[in-house]
């Protein structure tokens, strides 16, 4: 029955934990490892203009909502102007603003994207638009252009599709000839399209993208052609009639060009420029677990600031040096003083590196031991006699870092952080341990106590184990089902097999 | 004195086996019981926890042995407050040969020794004369925890002090030799007789190199010994042979560890029981957690007892007749 109940929690709490794991690795993309890393490209626009001595004020589109991409940070630098940065619909913008300003300015936005299945939809719902004026002898010709494409075309995709390709193709047709000749470069040429799709009462808009070109300097916005089909955007090359944002271009604008306007300033410039690097999966995973709905996503120790997640990663350590004592003591049976004065005495390791802290650990306690040889001549009662010895560590640690820092061994300096307490209370028990149970005994702890804590401290600051136990918090209740488990265990420690070599059988 | 510690534990003449191992596998035939098995089997399950400062508290345990009619050693006298020191003289004026103990030691520890008293000093065993005020400071140090777990503060008892039978004249170096029993479910299981030596520094506590020497449930004759984890057929201080030697009192050895068993109402149980040459057996102290080191002294594991009884549905009731089971139990 309670073996039963044994095996029903620790299963319980092994496979609940491994299962939430599996699903922040599998679902939600957080590395098992903490140096995997992925694609970034820093995007860089540059926005120069001349002051003429008015009040200046500088308007630059920066992206908002990026199909196929996410933006994983942003800065705007901006001098001595004055910065507001909003969101206006689909859009977003920065403006900056400043008085009297003369000569030339620099403005800077610069953002990281990297790509990102993680879907955001453009809000706005267009109307309907108002078909515009065209004047003779333009009138009959896009009535006779519409009117064709309409013959030719299904629904707004298809409309749209053989606008494009027509304005493309046919040479031979004298009414788009005319008509293409209001349109040269890309932008005119959707502005066109804007109105004739109007003139077929189809809502449309630009849309104006980046494309992502390692070391790319002076890159300049795309324009593409999006039309609502009553139901989402639809998004065309101007020229190719190509369906669809190329998956190479982040879309940095909705609506008309160009990306900037200027206020009492003139020579407006803007330039672009990429550049790709690589970012820690990590923190793309976590910036996808913030976008994300899921509820584990959210519970995550990377929300914390970034203090409280540094106490948190050793926190989070301490169960694992604990397992490691269980297994120490339970299975292997090594004597240590306490369950987990060697879990102290790694974290103190911590402090000063393995080799120093074996080093010092073992010359403090040495000494320590030897002064509370000499105490315990002088009679003292217990708690003076503790605190007795917690002043002299104090003052053996005072003393070892003022030798140090002469002899200009600058990293031995960290014993002064190393936990004096722990290595009183060690002293405290390894003599007590020495009295009532011989030399021996408190040798064969105190080097067990010091093993466990060697073989903590390695597990302990193990960079990989220490990422997977913050990023992966759930490992807690693998670790909890382990101990529930190693609770019943009733075999052989192996210092047992050691202590009863000699057994002979009688029967 | 680090420096002798240091050398008596270096020095120790290695051992044949140092680094060879028992098969898990053999041990396990053999019924030897391992100390995960034992703490989880046996003192998670038969023994109450609340009862445990019945047995940790030798004052305690001492007056429910009184209650229950079985013999110890005359309590004296009992202190609880350092101000009663000052009264100490009085006290060991009317007896100066005694043995002062904490209430919660273990392991034979915190024990001071008085023989006699030569003018103002008082004698201990070794024959060193110790003052008035070196006993008062050791008895404030166990008033302050030194000697129980966890250093929690203490009372301390004067007791009369064990005139040894000769029995193991032959066969201890100074200190006190005793008699432990393992019994389980009230069933006396297994016995050794531990046998000071001088690396036990005159204690008979195993891990301080004590000697275990197994005992023959049915004859109360002892059997092969052990010093540490090695098997052992003489003193090393004596030279005398250990095995063979017949216990006398056998009967009531048994029966005391069978009373101690009912009276305290832990079902695995050490009864550690030391021989008065007038009074006879005398129960010291128990033990709600026993050691496994019985086992080696006897060359038998105590699996196949602890099996035989668990699945025994009725023990009886009268000590008598589980004082005979007890016998015929390794037959």
């Amino acid at each position: 029955m309670q073996n039963l109940a044994i095996r029903f929690w620790s299963i319980l709490f092994i496979s609940v934990g491994l299962a939430i794991i599996a699903h922040k690795v599998f679902q939600l993309g957080i590395p098992i490892t903490p140096d995997t890393s992925t694609q970034t490209w820093t995007i860089q626009a540059q926005l120069a203009f001349k002051g003429n001595g008015r009040n200046i004020k500088a308007t630059l589109s920066v992206p908002n909502i990026t199909p196929g991409f996410a933006k994983i940070d942003e800065h705007f630098i901006s001098g001595d102007f004055g910065l507001n940065a909003n969101t206006k619909g689909d859009n977003k913008a920065a403006t900056w603003a400043k008085r009297k300003a003369k000569g030339s300015q620099t403005l800077y936005y610069r953002t990281t994207v990297t790509r990102s299945s993680i879907e955001r939809k453009w809000s706005t719902i267009p109307k309907y638009p108002e078909a515009p004026t065209f004047f003779e002898p333009y009138l009959t010709a896009v009535n006779k252009i519409i009117e064709d494409t309409r013959s030719q075309s299904a629904d707004t995709e298809t409309f749209t599709f053989e606008l494009i390709d027509q304005l493309r193709n046919s040479d031979e047709n004298e009414n788009i000839s005319l008509v293409r000749g209001l349109a040269r470069t890309d932008a005119q040429v959707a502005e066109l399209l804007t109105k004739l799709l109007a003139v077929a009462h189809i809502p449309t808009r630009e849309l104006w993208a980046i494309k992502l070109e390692d070391s790319a300097n002076n890159v300049q916005p795309q324009v593409f052609i999006q039309a609502y089909n009553g139901d989402e955007w639809l998004t065309f090359h101007p020229r190719t009639g190509a369906i669809g944002i190329p998956d190479d271009y982040v879309v940095w604008k909705i609506g008309r060009g160009p990306l900037f306007s200027l206020q009492g300033a003139n020579d407006g410039e803007l330039r672009f420029s990429i550049t790709k690097s690589y970012i820690n999966l990590l923190e793309l995973a976590q910036f996808n677990t913030e976008k994300s709905n899921s509820l584990l996503g959210k519970l995550t120790l990377f929300s914390l600031p970034v203090n409280s997640q540094i106490t948190y990663s050793l926190i989070l350590m301490v169960p694992v040096g604990a397992l490691i004592v269980v297994f120490m003591r339970t299975l292997i049976g090594i004597q240590t003083f306490g369950t987990f004065m060697p879990i102290l005495i790694a974290i103190a390791f911590r402090e000063t590196q393995l080799l120093w802290g074996i080093v010092l650990f073992t010359a403090i306690v040495f000494v320590g031991l030897l002064i509370r040889l000499y105490l315990e001549r002088l009679r003292l009662l217990l708690i003076p006699r503790l605190t007795a010895i917690l002043v002299i560590v104090v003052m053996l640690m005072l003393l070892i870092s003022f030798q140090t820092s002469q002899l200009g061994l600058d990293r031995l300096l960290s014993i002064s952080l190393f936990p004096m307490v722990i290595l009183a209370m060690t002293i405290e028990r390894m003599s007590i341990t020495w009295e009532e149970n011989g030399a021996q005994t408190a040798l064969i702890q105190g080097l067990g106590s010091l093993l466990v804590a060697c073989l903590g401290y390695l597990v302990m600051t193990n960079k990989n184990l220490e990422y997977l136990m913050f990023a992966f918090p759930e490992f807690l209740l693998v670790i909890l089902g382990i101990c529930i488990w190693m609770g019943r265990y009733t075999g052989y420690r192996v210092s047992e097999l050691f202590r009863f070599r000699d057994f002979k059988s009688s029967t | 004195m680090l420096v002798n510690y240091l050398g008596s534990v270096i020095l120790r003449v290695p051992h044949k086996n140092m680094l060879s191992f028992a098969n898990p596998f053999v041990l396990k035939k053999q019924g030897v019981l391992g100390i995960n098995q034992r703490n989880s089997d046996y003192i998670m399950r038969y023994n109450k926890r609340k009862l445990y400062p019945l047995v940790d508290d030798k004052l305690q345990t001492k007056q429910l042995a009184i209650n229950a009619d079985i013999a110890v050693p005359k309590l004296y006298s009992t202190i609880k407050f350092n101000h009663q020191l000052k009264n100490l003289e009085s006290l060991l004026q009317e007896y100066n040969d005694l043995v002062i103990k904490p209430a919660h030691g273990s392991g034979g520890n915190g024990i001071l020794v008085l023989t006699g008293k030569i003018g103002k000093l008082y004698k201990t065993p070794s024959g060193e004369l110790i003052s008035i005020n070196t006993i008062r400071h050791y008895i404030s140090n166990i008033l302050s925890g030194m000697y129980s777990l966890g250093g929690i503060p203490d009372s301390a008892f004067l007791e009369y002090r064990i005139q040894f039978d000769p029995v193991f004249d032959d066969v201890s170096f100074k200190g006190v030799p005793d008699i432990r029993i393992i019994v389980f479910r009230g069933v006396p299981i297994s016995a050794m007789v531990r046998l000071p030596t001088s690396e036990s520094n005159g204690k008979a506590n195993l891990h301080q190199g004590a000697i275990g020497v197994g005992v023959n449930l049915k004859s109360g004759k002892t059997t092969h010994g052990v010093v540490g984890n090695t098997i052992t057929t003489h003193h090393p201080d004596t030279g005398h042979s250990i095995e063979h030697l017949q216990l006398p009192y056998w009967d009531k050895i048994l029966q005391i560890a069978t009373k101690c068993s009912d009276t305290v109402g832990l079902g695995y149980l050490g009864v550690d029981i030391v021989l008065d040459r007038t009074l006879g057996p005398l129960m010291l102290e128990l033990n709600a957690r026993p050691g496994l080191n019985v086992q080696l002294a006897n060359q038998l594991g105590l699996l196949s007892n602890l099996k035989y009884l668990e699945q025994m549905d009725q023990i009886p009731t009268m000590v008598d007749q589980r004082v005979a089971l007890a016998q015929s139990l390794n037959e």
